[in-house]
């Protein structure tokens, strides 16, 4: 089975983000560029489903600039077959990058799109359902349980409250959460190989799909900062000011 | 006139919180769209919880029916709120970024090919909303376009909305639904259960993170706390991670957004992705044994203590400022 693992190139979870004064923009110098970690989940799972099913194809595919090969490279030093990356010199709103997404599904006929539930910057948590949506394909989102039998796939899903069974036919469009797996690391032969590894690109306007920004970002503010308060010497003192004091207790 | 649908999730025909708060920000677009607000209801128990609901300053209820919907299952729950968006000729599509709001607006979105705000936490008056991105660290004011939109809201950023004297009308709705097209299928809930407060309703919350060290350590030394406060009970990522606590306990940037009055953070280091999740939160308090720990930055009362002593003492000073 072909597995279409959507990548995003994010700022490391570990950066401190800051704002640009004039609200154009965060900061990115002294930015470290990784895969979303929620993108290395679901790539790590299309590996092992391939791997159980001892055949199959990984395809890595990302809409942004050249500087994204490096994180598609990663990707396939991980362990991934061949990489895509539609080239757009500007980002793209949801709906575009769902777009985009799904011609190249529509294309390349994958029997899942494995996809994680949210990327770390926009936090948007939209795109893998849109997907979805456009192929008119089942959705699990919110995976911590893959489980293929023939066609059919069984997802446990993280929902409010417990966890959630579905069952559905493929192709689908699965979003990984965090306790689906651990992620491996690349080896070095792994990053040796990854380099002769095919990596297309393709201009985003060749897709033909609409790319209009019906989403627009008028202004980037920093939040207030919160203040930090002060430290109390013990328990005691501690329950009588939430007592006297902050009045919470 | 820019009419609001709010999607009004329920329980079984218990409304949560958060779908009072959806009410009350639907409410707020309607007033600085000129337009109304409805509210639409499915799944089992839809009928009940109309009743309920249509006492809270919606205009309308719809129920949208069909056994089909009975689950809030994706392809079918936007197929037929879809519909229902084009009969009523509605502006604003909104829910609650809750698990299911999360699941369901997305593919809503596509299905209409309207563009869509998560998670918004302020809604302007030239239409635009603002939403945190990068855990919290920006704040955007974002602006959609084309004749129909989809937000969702931040559970903690607007209020409960409050019944009114009057109810509105109920009007049932036959789902549109193609058949060939949906392929989800409900297997099983595994529900946890619980008799605390529910993390997203309490005034008191206590968390724990990977310094309790295990699964025991949370039962028998956090809980007599959480419940000696009538608190409900959160955990870091870390803590979840390990099996310590299930995973709908995650406070954080991808788990649940908290803002209660009082949060306790016990063994919590307080990285960015867990201060995304309750840093709104009235006061804050951090116990931790590493004076150094970045949670201490946004506490208003930090102890530096071994939480395995420091914890069981606060049980018996709570006992006594209640009695
Ligand atoms: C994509 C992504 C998403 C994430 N999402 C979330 C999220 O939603 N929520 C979240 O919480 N995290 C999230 N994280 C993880 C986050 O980065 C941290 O790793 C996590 O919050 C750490 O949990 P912790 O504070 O319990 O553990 P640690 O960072 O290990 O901290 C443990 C703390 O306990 C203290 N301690 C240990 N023993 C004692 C003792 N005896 N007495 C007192 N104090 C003690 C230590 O001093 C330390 O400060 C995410 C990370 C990534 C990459």
């Amino acid at each position: 089975m072909k597995i279409l693992v959507p990548v995003k190139r994010v700022p490391d979870p570990a950066t401190t983000i800051r704002v640009l004064a004039d609200g154009s923009g965060i900061a990115t110098d002294n930015v470290k560029w990784v895969i979303n970690p929620f993108d290395e989940i679901a790539i790590e799972e299309a590996l092992r489903i391939k791997e159980k099913q001892g055949a199959g194809e990984v395809i890595l595919i990302s809409i942004g600039q050249q500087t994204w090969q490096e994180q598609l490279r990663t990707g396939l030093a991980m362990g991934a077959d061949r990489a895509i990356l539609i080239r757009s010199e500007t980002p793209l709103d949801t709906l575009a990058i769902a777009r985009a997404i799904a011609k190249v599904a529509t294309d390349e006929k994958p029997g899942i799109v494995m996809i994680g539930k949210q990327a770390i910057d926009d936090d948007s948590n939209q795109v893998g359902q849109m997907i979805a949506e456009m192929l008119g394909w089942p959705q699990a989102t919110f995976a911590s349980k893959v489980e293929i039998a023939g066609e059919k796939c069984t997802v446990v899903r993280e929902a409010d409250g417990g966890l959630e069974t579905i069952a559905f036919p493929l192709p689908a469009v699965i979003t990984t959460d965090l306790r689906l797996n651990e992620p491996r690391y690349a080896s070095l032969p792994g990053i040796m190989k990854a380099r002769k590894k095919p990596l297309a690109e393709i201009a985003v306007d060749s897709l033909g799909v609409d790319l209009a920004p019906k989403l627009k970002i008028k202004a980037l503010n920093a939040p207030a900062k919160r203040q930090a308060g002060r430290k109390v010497a013990s328990v005691d003192e501690l329950v009588e000011v939430l007592h006297t004091e902050a009045k919470v207790i | 006139m820019g009419d609001v649908l709010v999607f009004a999730e329920h329980q079984g025909g218990h409304f949560p919180k958060t779908t009072l708060v959806a009410v009350n920000a639907g409410l707020e677009v309607a007033r600085k769209r000129s337009g109304n607000c409805l509210a639409v209801i499915m799944g089992e128990g839809a009928e009940n919880a109309a009743a309920e609901i249509a006492k809270f300053g919606v205009s309308k209820v719809i129920v949208l029916e069909d056994p089909r919907l009975e689950h809030h299952l994706a392809d079918a729950a936007a197929q037929a709120l879809a519909s229902l968006i084009k009969s009523t000729g509605a502006e604003t599509m909104l829910a609650t970024a809750t698990a299911m709001g999360k699941d369901l607006m997305p593919r809503l979105a596509a299905r209409l090919n309207a563009p869509m705000a998560s998670e918004i936490i302020a809604i302007n008056d030239d239409g635009t909303f603002v939403r945190p991105m990068y855990a919290g660290n920006a704040l955007a004011t974002i602006e959609l376009d084309g004749p129909v939109r989809v937000v969702t809201v931040r559970g903690t950023a607007f209020d409960a909305v409050k019944p009114t004297e009057t109810a509105a009308p109920i009007e049932k709705v036959k789902a549109e639904l193609d058949p060939a097209s949906l392929k989800m299928e409900f297997v099983s809930f595994n529900e946890i259960k619980s008799d605390r407060p529910q993390l997203t309703e309490a005034r008191i919350v206590v968390s724990g993170g990977r310094g309790l060290k295990s699964g025991e350590n949370f039962k028998t030394v956090l809980e007599p706390l959480v419940d000696e406060m009538g608190a409900a009970m959160g955990a870091s990522r870390a803590a979840v991670d390990a099996g310590f606590v299930p995973n709908d306990l995650q406070v954080g940037q991808t788990g649940k957004v908290v803002a209660p009055e009082l949060y306790v953070a016990v063994g919590i280091s307080g990285a960015i992705q867990h201060l995304a999740g309750m840093k709104d939160s009235k006061t804050i308090v951090a116990i931790n044994k590493d004076e150094e720990a970045p949670i201490f930055s946004v506490a208003d009362y930090g102890l530096v203590a071994d939480l395995f002593k420091a914890v069981p003492e606060m049980v018996e000073a709570m006992k006594k400022i209640k009695h």
